[in-house]
């Protein structure tokens, strides 16, 4: 036997004579000789045991400089340092959750399905919105796919996306639309701010706006919405799911469709994914709903019990008439997130939200005191992350910053380019980071601009 | 909102106790006032959001989480996992799904702190390792499937499908064609005529033959200058292999097509023939299949992308790559956009720790072991579906892949029990069903996938209580118990009717519509 491969020399051949074959080769006859690879097959190493593995993949990991032990995290941009809970993480690394299918078969798939249904109970309340699916791949999917809904809903392929939207997220749907001909027209920020005023006269039938903004900023999304109500606009708002714990939820302010990342709920940064999409939308579009949806029914007997619902939406029955062809989802990853919800807890959720506020503001704070060349681009109201000005180009300053221990924040530049936030450096400050951190930050950050 | 909250300490839902009474859920079991939260000492004073924040941004009410402590939590969701099946408790024979054994190994690098602890932003100085990592999993896939270059965003094999379809479709833009049509098998995943569509393309079926392949003529008279590609499965859905792909390849090519690969499959071929020598110019594989890392319910999967040499300046960028030497001498990493990328396909970078499981996997096995275990995958399906033929026989009877569709037609003629009556029964005998009623092309289908990882003596168990459902079904006492089955489970047969008539997606509907 091979490493997994429980099989002996001698049931291979025992198995091999019962259907009637000499050799384990000819079960392949079928296959053309012309393009069988020879004996020697694949051009690859030799394998080798479980520590020697092991060892392999810690010297990959020993060349990164991880923000655990080398460096300190201001950087955000989706992706946050958030502490995960010890419950969490020994949870959602049980194999029942770990090394499940997609429950094709609900009778011994309860734990996932039951999972996921609380789940899509916690992104509804949090988005306010009452239907959320199992989950997308990433908040970029989540968006491409709430896109998607709202075109095939209204029958309108415009969409006016706000810069305020993740300079990636914008990327990915700019790269899916190449398939579905959406006419994507992205609104620029004037002093961190969507200017709706620069907007094409033509109505469009959707409208994509962050909340906050890439830039960390709350936009008062009133006037927009209010214009995607009188003419009949859908709109998805693209939310952090921490900062909605004190802000107006999507749902409350109109939204037709929210989606957002849900790593900052118990997912490491783990270099950007496994990571999590969360999608909600109304009632009524529940049968244009992307990916799968779990439902609550009976059993023969009468009790409670889970199952995937609404099927026929989806792409293994609708085939080329669906409007998405997601079927594998982030299951073991939407379970995480609602795990960590659940440890959160009411309480704790407006805490978690309030200490990364917090946090944010003693920083601005420290740098306003140090009169230091370092001060926010906007003075629009920010709640977990903003950007700054900086004396010397941003990526030099993080290069700089490396060596004083400081993961310093994200250089603002691709797809800002124009923009007055172009070159200013975003950061982002969690529940994780301590006054000591913050004030060892300024210092480092005048230190190294000398 | 909850009016009397359910003890979290009672543990009828497993069946390890009682094993019948619903477990609640974390809503039912919040009390006004817990919480588990714990947050660290940090000395910074907590700050009023209304100072900065204008009162009508703010919302008035919190957030209605779960109010659970901790223990309670614990035991609900360990509860919840007492009442699921995994790879880890027994046979999967789900039929495309690939549900091997996970090895332990990779759940341990990928949890390493030098792996997780890194943001996706990062300057490349800091990240050598992981781009390393990435570098050479893309080396090891393009040697398994005999491409040129890879990329490894696409978080599913879906995702794949579709980034393949828009290098497929940026290529012939790039020639200045405009190409409409996409043909796609009867038999194939749903997820190819919807990845067609999505692209912007045309899905058009073309027929299998009687013997369950392509039918080549057919497929010839549908080939023309509209014909941006085909998307095939090799072996198919059936589990047979396309023998005449040589002359497909041959066809598809001499119109200007391209030839799509879903990869879903590749745990039949590994280092037996490679989709590059096949002919194919795209190739998709699921990481969560083939290369062992673990499912999750339901994802997180990864679906890479190959592509032929021809077609490596459409990959989506940034794109991990050699860039140079430092001082030392040793190699440095860094991202690049391909010329005529097609763009961003993730947020970051893909499911990054899927890739460093699947790269310990292919390490551990090397080639010659992944060798082995596609010989040995195809050995466990040929066996299986040799010694059940009798009561479900294949529905072709020629040699198989890594999997095989059975059928329960003729069970159901002589009976009345059909396919999904034997998946239920089977769960009762300790066995995952197979996948049931895909493809559509085969009536009452059962569709087998052993896996390598299973043995001669899980598959003789697996083989007898498959017969022993099928003597059941002879006797009018045995085909009630058959048609009530499961009823061992922590739910028995569930209403999906109901579900979908009336919907209930979230507790709080569950909660609205309850009588008590």
């Amino acid at each position: 036997m091979t490493g997994f491969i429980p099989h002996t020399s001698g049931e291979i051949m025992e198995m091999l004579d019962f259907l009637g074959l000499s050799s384990i080769e000819d079960l392949f006859e079928e296959i053309p000789t012309s393009i069988r690879l020879a004996k020697g097959g694949l051009n690859l190493p030799e394998g080798i045991s479980e520590p020697d593995v092991l060892d392999t993949i810690e010297l990959y990991a020993s060349r990164n400089l991880p923000i655990s032990r080398d460096l300190v995290c201001f950087a955000g941009g989706g992706a946050y340092d958030h502490d995960i809970s010890s419950a969490t993480a020994a949870l959602s690394s049980r194999s029942e959750f770990t090394t499940a299918y997609t429950p094709y078969q609900p009778e011994v798939a309860q734990g996932v399905l039951q999972a996921l249904f609380e789940y899509q109970t916690l992104v509804s309340r949090l988005s306010g919105l009452p239907i959320a699916n199992a989950s997308l791949y990433d908040g970029a999917s989540a968006l491409v796919e709430a896109i998607n809904l709202c075109v095939a809903q209204k029958k309108n392929q415009t969409v006016w996306m706000s810069q305020g939207i993740n300079p990636s997220f914008r990327a990915v749907v700019n790269t899916f639309s190449s398939g579905t001909n959406h006419e994507i027209i992205e609104i620029a920020l004037a002093k961190g701010v969507t200017d709706w005023a620069s907007a094409p006269e033509r109505v469009p039938g959707v409208i994509v706006v962050g909340y906050p903004n890439y830039l960390g900023i709350i936009e008062d999304l009133a006037s927009i919405t209010e214009f995607a109500l009188q003419n009949d606009v859908r709109i998805v708002i693209v939310y952090d799911p921490v900062s909605v714990a004190l802000l107006k939820s999507p749902g409350s302010l109109g939204a037709d469709v929210a989606v957002a990342e849900g790593q900052a709920f118990g997912v490491g940064l783990n270099f950007g994914g496994p990571y999590v999409g969360l999608f909600s939308t109304r009632n009524e579009y529940v049968r244009l709903l992307p990916g799968r949806l779990v439902g609550e029914t009976v059993d023969s007997m009468g009790h409670k019990g889970y199952v995937t619902t609404l099927r026929t939406r989806e792409q293994d029955i609708r085939r080329e008439k669906a409007s998405s062809n997601v079927c594998t989802n982030q299951t073991l990853i939407a379970i995480t997130a609602a795990i960590q919800m659940s440890w959160l807890g009411k309480s704790g959720l407006k805490e978690l939200a309030t200490r990364c506020y917090s946090g944010t503001e003693y920083l601005k704070k420290q740098l306003m005191e140090s009169g230091s060349a370092f001060y926010p681009v906007f003075g629009a109201p920010t709640l977990r992350e903003f950007a700054i000005k900086t004396p010397i180009p941003a990526e030099d300053l993080v290069d700089r910053m490396l060596e004083e221990g400081f993961l310093a924040g994200i250089p603002i530049r691709n797809g800002f380019e124009g923009s007055d936030a172009e070159g200013s450096l975003l950061i982002s400050v969690t529940e994780k980071r301590t006054a000591k951190e913050i004030e060892a930050f300024v210092d480092a950050l005048q230190r190294v601009v000398k | 909102m909850n009016k009397t909250p359910k003890p979290g300490g009672r543990a009828g839902s497993i069946p390890l106790m009682d094993g019948r009474v619903a477990e609640p859920t974390v809503f039912e079991l919040s009390v006004p006032g817990r919480t588990a939260a714990s947050f660290r000492t940090t000395g910074i004073p907590l700050k009023d959001p209304s100072i900065t924040i204008p009162a009508p941004l703010l919302r008035e009410r919190d957030v209605e989480m779960p109010e659970i402590s901790e223990r309670d939590m614990v035991a609900h969701f360990t509860r919840l996992t007492h009442r699921q099946f995994s790879v880890d408790l027994g046979a999967y024979p789900l039929g495309s799904c690939t549900m091997k054994y996970n090895p332990k190994f990779a759940d341990v690098a990928a949890t390493m702190p030098g792996l997780t602890d890194v943001h996706p932003n990062q300057p490349e100085s800091t990240i050598q390792g992981w781009l390393e990592l990435m570098v050479t999993l893309e080396t090891y896939f393009n040697e398994i499937t005999g491409m040129a270059a890879a990329t490894l965003q696409p978080a599913a094999g879906a995702q794949g499908e579709l980034t393949g379809l828009l290098i497929m479709k940026a290529y012939h833009s790039d020639l200045g064609r405009q190409r409409k049509n996409v043909i796609i098998p009867d038999s194939a995943h749903g997820t190819n005529p919807a990845s067609v569509t999505l692209s912007g393309f045309n899905p058009i079926t073309v027929k299998s033959g009687s013997n369950g392949l392509v039918d080549l003529e057919a497929l010839k008279s549908l080939l023309d200058d509209d014909t941006a590609g085909i998307m095939l499965t090799n072996p198919n859905t059936l589990g047979l292999f396309e023998k005449d792909i040589l002359e497909i390849s041959r066809a598809v090519h001499d119109v200007g097509g391209l030839l799509y690969y879903d990869g879903a499959n590749l745990n039949a071929i590994m280092g037996i023939v490679r989709p590059g020598d096949m002919g194919f110019d795209i190739v998709h594989s699921n990481l969560h299949k083939t290369f062992a890392t673990p499912h999750g319910g339901g994802g997180p999967g990864s679906g890479p992308v190959a592509v032929s040499q021809r077609l490596a300046e459409f990959l989506p960028g940034p794109k991990p790559s050699k860039v140079g030497t430092n001082h030392d001498g040793s190699i440095k990493y860094g991202f690049i956009n391909p010329p005529k990328s097609i763009g961003r396909i993730h947020s970051f970078h893909g499911n990054a720790m899927v890739f460093a499981r699947a790269l310990a996997y292919m390490k551990y096995y090397g080639g010659k072991g992944l060798t082995e275990v596609s010989q040995t995958a195809v050995l466990n399906a040929n066996w299986l579906r040799r010694k059940i033929s009798a009561s479900y026989p294949a529905a072709h009877d020629a040699t198989c892949m890594h999997e095989f569709v059975a059928s329960a037609s003729q069970l159901k003629r002589e009976t009345g029990i059909r396919g999904i009556d034997v998946a239920k029964k089977l769960l009762e005998f300790g066995f995952h069903a197979p996948t049931v009623y895909f493809p559509l092309v085969v009536e009452e289908a059962l569709m087998f996938e052993p896996t390598e990882t299973e043995s001669l003596q899980t598959l003789q168990a697996l083989a007898g209580a498959l017969e022993s459902i099928a003597q059941l079904s002879r006797t009018q006492d045995g085909q009630n118990e058959v048609h009530q089955a499961p009823t061992q489970t922590p739910v028995t047969r569930l209403d999906e009717t109901r579900a979908a008539r009336t919907l209930i997606p979230t507790y709080d509907v569950s909660e609205a519509m309850s009588t008590d």
